[in-house]
């Protein structure tokens, strides 16, 4: 399995209500912010899907910023796999 | 430490609130029987004389003149919305003048008071009993920093404690949007006016003193539509303005377009229909959100076609039932508080439109209110459980952000009483295993409607057998909840310490249904 680092930053989504807003930026390691009114009842679950869908990429290192308006648990890991996949882009073959 | 007992809908509540007094529990929603004497409303002691007028030279020497104490209660109305300056403006007189520890006993709060906050942090306000609370003070009280009693009625049930003394005004302090010199004051009329004064004028008729606070000093008489007569009126403060006339003139609220709420009002419009209930004679109410007031527009149009006249419409009235009692689809309105200014023209000119008190509109100990004669009421939610049960108070992280209002008087009195909500908002599942507060108990609740299904309360086989005639999408709350979770993600309980209560609930016969208990940091 390679180990992957996010090199560059990318983000997927919006600030509408409904819809969530994921920014991917370089780190050192894993790191998870999310944030938004559903803060306390979805944090456990978001950070869990989120290195769920980083360890389906391989990704070892990069920071997820996710500021959730109200988005419905499809909506956030679309989200989070767009942003990703932009942010590893220039990777990709 | 305080008792706490399980009462019979599962909820812990105390039995002592220190500060306030002894409750009993909840016991179901018919079980508690009226007291045998209520406390009767206070005479206005003073020497007969001849008078002209009774209007003070200022706030401060009315309040002076008044008798107020600390420790002593006060009450405001909310039927200026979110426009009213008279709450801040008395407040701060008293704040100024000095006064410690009074219980703030309002209908309710407009959400644009986060003063209220701050006058309980400085000592002003010592105890809190009102119908909602939001903003800047629902985060006070919930993070336990308030450290003050707070007791939240219906509107029903502050009618009641206001009959039977357990909220004894001393001093009611209510906006007056047209009063003449002797203290006959209209709500219909001015450059403030907001329709019906059904809340104050319970306050008027048990308060010990009654000061009307005015921005229309108007020849006497008033005029016709006295909503609060001269001789309840001890005292008269002219103002140059009771608010922002722009927040308490808001228009009527349009139909709305958001196609989820549309398919809410019609599935809610057609268990209406199989029910039985829209007949000759119907009485009705509903709230303003969204959906309810769609229902009302497929209400209109199904009336006027099927010639039907319905008996009365009750409650917060919205410009769209002063239309359709306009267009004599309605025999009366029945008006405890007008939601929006277009029905102050109905009020004011439409001798059908009846402004009532709020004892009238909902309290369930006197010989008669008008929610136990209702057909059918809509209401909205901000979640329900699996047992029905509705919570209109607390948010999804516990924290007080509601009104309790008039919501578990209409559901009990109405013989048909259906909440409407989306099945999921903001991300998290509408339906729960337990909501985190209990407004309404779900023996009160006969159907809840959302845009995936039609969910009939298990008691009322009756209405099942009629919707599964009628075809219409009736669902299982529990399969309904497991799906629309598939979606959203199961939310995590809310943070709150058990131990620590910031609030209790009352139900409206003066139970404790529920506790607010603290929301950890």
């Amino acid at each position: 399995m390679p180990e992957i680092s996010i090199s560059k930053t990318a983000s997927a989504g919006s600030v509408e209500s409904s819809d969530c807003l994921v920014t991917v930026t370089p780190a050192d390691s894993i790191e998870i912010d999310y944030s938004g009114a559903n803060k306390k009842i979805f944090e456990k679950r978001t950070e869990a899907m989120t290195r769920a869908i980083l360890a389906e990429y391989s990704v070892t290192a990069g920071r997820v910023h996710i500021q959730d308006q109200g988005a419905i648990e499809i909506t956030l890991r679309a989200r989070i796999e767009t942003a990703v996949e932009r942010a590893l882009e220039a990777r990709l073959p | 430490m305080t008792d706490f007992v399980i009462n019979s809908i599962g909820r812990r509540v105390p039995l002592n609130v220190p500060g306030v007094g002894s409750f009993e529990p909840y016991a179901g929603a018919f079980q508690k029987a009226g007291p045998s004497r209520a406390a009767g409303a206070p005479v206005h002691p003073r020497s007969p004389q001849r008078t002209k007028s009774k209007v003070a030279e200022s706030l401060e020497q009315a309040i002076k003149r008044s008798g107020l104490e600390d420790g002593m209660t006060i009450s405001f109305h909310h039927h200026l919305r979110n426009g009213d300056a008279v709450i801040p403006m008395v407040l701060e007189a008293l704040q100024a003048m000095g006064f410690r520890g009074l219980t703030f006993a309002p209908s309710s709060i407009p959400d644009a008071h986060d003063c209220v906050a701050d006058y309980i942090m400085r000592g002003l306000i010592g105890r809190l009993y009102t119908s909602g609370v939001r903003g800047k003070l629902g985060t006070l009280v919930s993070s336990g920093e308030a450290g003050i009693p707070v007791v939240i009625r219906s509107h029903g049930g502050r009618a009641r404690a206001i009959e039977e003394g357990q909220i004894a005004i001393d001093v009611a302090f209510l906006a007056a949007p047209a009063c003449d010199a002797m203290g006959n004051v209209s709500g219909s009329s001015g450059p403030s006016a907001c329709g019906s004064l059904g809340y104050a004028m319970t306050d008027a008729m048990f308060a010990k003193h009654v000061i009307a606070i005015t921005d229309n000093l108007v020849d006497y008489p008033v005029g016709r539509n006295i909503s609060i007569p001269q001789h309840k009126v001890d005292q008269i403060v002219a103002v140059p303005s009771l608010g922002n006339p722009k927040k308490i003139a808001t228009g009527a609220a349009r139909i709305t377009r958001n196609p989820v709420d549309l398919k809410i009002a019609k599935d809610t419009f057609r268990l209406m229909k199989a029910s039985g209930a829209i007949a000759p004679g119907f009485s009705f109410q509903m709230g303003v959100g969204g959906a309810s007031l769609a229902v009302s527009a497929y209400l209109e149009e199904y009336m006027k076609g099927k010639g039907i006249v319905g008996s009365f419409g009750l409650g917060g009235i919205s410009g769209h039932m002063s239309r359709m009692l306009e267009q004599g689809l309605f025999k009366s309105l029945f008006d405890v508080q007008s939601f929006d200014s277009a029905v102050t023209d109905s009020v004011r000119n439409n001798p059908n439109h009846v402004e009532i008190d709020s004892s009238w509109y909902a309290n369930p100990f006197n010989a008669g209110c008008l929610a136990h004669s209702l057909d059918c009421v809509i209401l909205a939610a901000l979640d329900v459980d699996v047992n029905f049960n509705v919570n209109v108070l607390t948010g999804n992280d516990g924290a007080l952000r509601g009104a309790s209002g008039g919501h578990c008087d209409a559901a009990a009195g109405a013989a048909l009483s259906i909440v409407v909500l989306p099945s999921f908002r903001g991300g998290v599942c509408s339906i729960k295993d337990s909501v985190s507060n209990v407004t309404t108990p779900g023996e009160t609740v006969d159907a809840i409607v959302t845009e995936r299904g039609i969910l009939i309360n298990p008691l009322r086989k009756d209405l099942i057998e009629r919707a599964i005639s009628a075809k219409l999408p009736i669902v299982d709350i529990n399969e309904l909840k497991d799906k629309v979770e598939r979606l959203t993600g199961k939310p995590e309980p809310p943070d709150v310490d058990e131990g620590d209560v910031v609030a209790v609930v009352e139900y409206r016969d003066g139970t404790l249904i529920d506790s607010v208990c603290r929301v950890k940091k």
